[in-house]
């Protein structure tokens, strides 16, 4: 994203970002209020919240600290099991789910934030390509640890173990929470659009607040230019990490939301490994780096698109695999961006003729 | 004698993720991008040896050298279709078309061979070794793979020190606008990488299905990864690197599930590979970056 | 094959009706009464069910079928929904089901929870009225978590985790987790088969670790030894020979392999190439194996496993040719299971009498009392009864490969 010159203009674009993301809310109430939805749809849409604020936290890391990172899935990993396991946790202490719901998210952002520190701290020192491959790993390792990990609860308190439940030697009214490769399972369903589209425009005031603060400028010099940056007395380590951190917390969110959807959570490759984490990283891309209102709908896009290729049964995936490749190429490649540069100024030339 | 003999799996396990690791630390090296759909490109090969040795019963070298062509053949057409036009765009851009492809890949093999596991029929036909009294006994693809590991590398290190094309591609790797400037053709030495690298991963397809004989359309992404990791543990770009890398991951990997914990392999092998790259923030083998202000 | 049977007579049609192609007879005490309406290709069976309707004005069930057709599970959600295309096929060629066809369309879910959730959305806005899925267990709770809100009747062919049932409007037609890790155990026990067993599972599978669990509980009870535990992931599933050697230098006398046939075919090539030949004994996963194209049926000689199905079993004859005919592959156990849950639905909307222009709700209430009612022949179990849990009751065989065929035990 271009520094504004303009302070005004910034916030314009800002509004509309929000003014963008309200119209859907609005939108999507009237279609449901005149019973115009689909099934499909309605499932969607907590999905697409999730998505949508994964890729604005990926694009804090990716577009604003220009820090590649493979591992975004880790993160939200991290926020979905703490914050299921608190919702688990706390069944009895306090019954309403909407309360303990809420508390699960400041869980979850805070377990992800503790996680991104901890991470982000060796991490930041590498570059590059090995700073990708860095994260990707610690990606990993947390979802292969989850899967190990067994959590029980019986009245003398929690009892953990990394062996299996017979380990835990829980009473006979004990419950197992986390149990292994299975998860946990059968989170109450306390997710709702309404809550996603409130906490997308909660991510997206930090986010936009940071970009266009003081300390969003310093996090930009850096990556624009560490050597200069740092020679006017930017503390390099202090705004990376505190980057890194505020986008893992994120994506902490969107793990807590995603677990309050479905009532199974287990940590497979494909929902917190590093095939997560590229497809985030496709929103982030295809939606333009940096570019915070490209990655919301570069996700509704891409999260949307297989589902409405389910007409095609088997060639379903295929076509999606044919068409990520032709976005990324037409969006990206040197040559498409000339033409596309040459049409629009055809149209903008046709257009001023016409008025005139 | 247990401990040799998980040594010597993980030799052999660790010169595939080499040999797969060679063809992306050169296609990094000199393209600059990471191909993810590389491992894509194994299970082509293995599906290419699969057809031509046991659904039309021809002879296992035949078998290779098809692989070998048809993997050549793709590398280079999926260079020229979907990479070469992003030549000049973002690296990131360039690193989301591979996934692209790498979905393309294994969703056209879906269509074609279905996804039941196949039993893939080995190449090799060499005796096991037997050592120590029968106490440790290699099998004739754990001799054939590190054998051909070593061979690969050796060959590729001499043709790149020895040869004109070889000298291009480590022009092209330091700095492509001098080589252009020199009279090499960047565009032809790239598309000679992936045909390189491509061909390689047709041998690593073989040779995997031999050692591990299940194969599906998703046989290539895991050690696709793997082999990734391997590349960038050696330092990334480095010939030599991979080699090393690939290797010691193999190891890793075998031993941490022998003496530590076989659910945690995963975890202990990232753990490690992390360990070394804050020691050596640019892999065992790879060249310092120098800032520039 | 007509249908036109009086369900009077169903009890005595029952014993030589399994060898049909989709056996399936009702067995219980209320058919009598129903005995009168059944003359016609139609037979509504319940009490208050309308009055037989013409075939083919009758409408037609939609059923739908969720399971991973794309992914690297693709191939247990293919054979679900072809099992499931084809038990269709066979009953809308026999009058179909209260004189409605029956319609089957399959939903891809790449065996993930949220797209599953997906799948189950796409097929209500198709006017779903019964469900045959999900295939996989964390994909199938997500969904039951849907199907229960919706009061939609759901059976799950393959299933395996105990939640996938939890919820009262839910079936399965597998055997639970805990049942075949506990089964295998008492099988080993009582039949001395070994006394100290490695396990080689995946760790980051919930079908493998459930049956791990239950099995290393009971293996204390049937005094065997467990030596070695071993794991891998879905991201480390090449290589075994480390697990290998380490089952061989515990002394394992069997290998206990609680994992789908793909991973053990390598295991198996791996043990003979390290000379290394305990009995291996396998659960239902294990089905498929000698179906695996190419394989070299000698290295699962000896390979023992419980499994509900066989392929080559006398009464899977048809069945399975009229598969491999269909879709070019050998059917395994789950294309049995979900063949055998769209029968099941059908016995169950015959007790019921449910019709085709009943909402999903109203379905589900008549269907839910109708599953525990029924009795079913089918390719997983003869006589397969339902509890109230959802559970099937039905025994498991123990089959052992010999000359690579199955031979029963």
């Amino acid at each position: 994203m271009k520094m504004k010159s303009v302070k005004n203009k910034a916030a314009f674009q800002n509004i509309i970002t929000y003014a963008i993301v309200i119209a859907a809310w609005v939108f999507i109430q009237i279609l449901g209020g005149t019973g115009h939805m689909t099934s499909l749809l309605k499932g969607l849409l907590v999905p697409i919240c999730t998505y949508v604020i994964l890729a604005v936290s990926l694009n804090l890391t990716v577009g604003i600290l220009g820090e590649l990172s493979l591992g975004h899935a880790g993160f939200m990993c991290v926020g979905a099991f703490s914050g299921a396991f608190f919702t688990k946790v706390m069944a009895d202490a306090i019954p309403s789910v909407g309360v303990r719901f809420f508390f699960a998210l400041l869980v979850g952002a805070a377990a992800a934030a503790v996680f991104g520190v901890l991470i982000g701290i060796p991490v930041l020192r590498l570059k590059g390509d090995y700073l990708a491959i860095v994260t990707l790993a610690f990606g990993e390792i947390i979802k292969n640890l989850i899967n190990v990990f067994y959590v029980g609860k019986d009245s003398r308190g929690l009892h953990f173990s990394m062996k299996d439940v017979a380990s835990l030697k829980l009473e006979k009214e004990g419950e197992v929470i986390i149990k292994g490769a299975q998860g946990i399972t059968g989170t109450p369903k306390a997710a709702t659009f309404t809550i996603g589209i409130i906490l997308i425009l909660i991510a997206l005031f930090i986010i936009l607040n940071l970009i266009h603060s003081r300390t969003g400028r310093a996090i930009m010099a850096i990556r624009d230019n560490r050597i200069a940056a740092e020679s006017v007395g930017i503390n390099i380590t202090k705004y990376k990490l505190l980057a890194f951190s505020i986008s893992a917390s994120i994506a902490g969110v969107a793990g807590v939301l995603y677990a309050h959807n479905l009532s199974s959570l287990a940590a497979t490759p494909k929902n917190f490994g590093y095939n997560m984490s590229i497809m985030i990283l496709v929103f982030v891309v295809l939606g333009g780096i940096g570019n915070i209102r490209g990655s919301i709908i570069a996700a509704v896009v891409l999260t949307a698109l297989p589902e409405l290729l389910r007409g095609l049964n088997s060639y379903r995936m295929l076509i999606y695999a044919i068409v990520l490749i032709v976005m990324m190429l037409f969006n990206s490649a040197p040559k498409a961006i000339e033409m596309r540069k040459r049409v629009i100024e055809k149209l903008k030339k046709h257009h001023g003729k016409e008025e005139a | 004698m247990s401990f040799l003999s998980y040594l010597i799996n993980g030799i052999s396990l660790g010169s595939i993720y080499a040999i797969i690791a060679l063809g992306y630390t050169m296609v990094y090296g000199i393209a600059k991008m990471l191909n993810f759909a590389h491992g894509d490109i194994i299970m082509v090969g293995g599906f290419a040896a699969f057809t031509v040795v046991s659904t039309l019963g021809g002879n296992p070298i035949v078998g290779v050298l098809t692989a070998v062509v048809i993997c050549t053949v793709l590398g280079v057409t999926i260079e020229r279709i979907a990479y070469k036009p992003l030549r000049g765009a973002s690296p990131l851009a360039v690193l989301i078309t591979a996934i692209g492809v790498s979905y393309l890949l294994q969703n056209v093999a879906l269509l074609i061979f279905g996804s039941n596991a196949r039993q893939f029929t080995s190449v090799v036909n060499v005796p096991a070794l037997k050592l120590a009294d029968g106490q440790l006994s290699i099998s004739g693809v754990t001799i054939v793979t590190i054998i051909s590991c070593i061979l690969v590398m050796v060959v590729l290190t001499t043709f790149i020190n020895r040869t004109k094309m070889g000298q291009a591609m480590l022009a092209v790797s330091e700095d492509k606008g001098a080589a252009t400037l020199m009279g090499i053709d960047v565009n032809r030495t790239i598309a000679v990488t992936f045909a390189i690298g491509s061909a390689l991963a047709a041998v690593a397809g073989v040779l995997l299905c031999s050692a591990y004989p299940s194969l599906t359309p998703y046989t290539g992404s895991m050690p696709g990864i793997k082999a990734f990791v391997a590349a960038v543990f050696g330092g990334i770009g480095s010939i030599p690197g991979a080699m090393i890398g690939g290797i010691i991951l193999g190891v890793i990997e075998n031993l941490s599930k022998a003496y530590i914990s076989s659910q945690l392999s995963d975890a202990i092998v990232f753990s490690v590979l992390i360990i070394v790259l804050l020691v050596r923030p640019t892999g065992i083998l790879g060249k310092t970056i120098h800032e520039k202000v | 094959m007509k249908k036109a049977l009086s369900l009077g007579l169903a009890v005595v049609m029952a014993a030589s009706l399994t060898a049909c192609g989709g056996g399936n007879a009702e067995t219980t005490a209320a058919a009598k009464e129903d005995a009168a309406p059944a003359a016609s290709e139609a037979a509504p069976a319940g009490d208050a069910a309308s009055e037989a309707a013409p075939a083919g004005d009758a409408g037609s069930f939609k059923i739908g079928v969720i399971g991973p057709l794309t992914g690297d599970a693709a191939t247990y959600g293919l054979a679900v929904q072809h099992g499931a295309e084809l038990a269709a096929k066979e009953i809308n060629a026999a009058g179909g089901i209260n004189g409605a066809m029956v319609e089957v369309q399959a939903q891809d879910d790449e065996a993930d929870p949220e797209k599953s959730v997906n799948a189950y959305n796409t097929l209500k806005d198709w006017g779903m009225q019964m469900l045959v899925g999900s295939t996989t267990s964390g994909a199938c709770i997500a969904v039951a978590a849907e199907t229960v809100n919706d009061n939609m009747f759901q059976i799950t062919p393959s299933g395996s985790a105990v939640e996938c049932v939890a919820n009262p409007n839910a079936f399965r037609v597998c055997f639970s987790d805990p049942d075949q890790g506990t089964a295998s155990a008492k099988y080993i026990g009582e039949n001395k088969l070994a006394t100290k067993v490695a396990i080689i599972y995946d760790s980051s599978s919930v079908y493998s670790d459930g049956i791990r669990e239950k099995f290393v509980e009971e293996a204390a009870n049937q005094g065997i030894e467990v030596v070695a535990s071993e794991a891998f992931t879905a991201d480390n599933k090449t290589d075994f020979s480390v697990q290998l050697d380490k089952a061989k230098e515990a002394g394992a006398e069997m290998v206990f392999l609680p994992i789908y046939y793909q991973e053990a075919s390598i295991i198996l090539k791996q043990a003979a190439d390290k000379e290394f030949a305990p009995i291996f004994f396998g659960c239902d996963g294990m089905d498929g194996i000698l179906s695996v194209e190419n394989f070299d049926t000698s290295l699962a000689e000896g390979l023992m496993l419980l499994t509900p199905f066989a392929a080559d079993a006398e009464e899977a004859k048809a069945f399975t040719t009229a598969y491999t005919e269909a879709y070019g592959d050998t059917p395994n156990q789950f294309a049995a299971d979900s063949y055998d849950a769209v029968y099941a639905v059908k016995a169950a909307a015959e007790k019921s009498g449910i019709t085709a222009d009943m909402d999903a709700s109203a379905i589900c209430d008549a269907m839910v009392p109708a599953m525990t009612q029924i009795t079913v022949d089918g390719l997983t179990g003869t006589g397969m009864t339902w509890n109230e849990a959802g559970e099937p009751e039905k025994a498991p065989k123990a089959v052992k490969i010999v000359g690579g065929k199955y031979e029963m035990q």
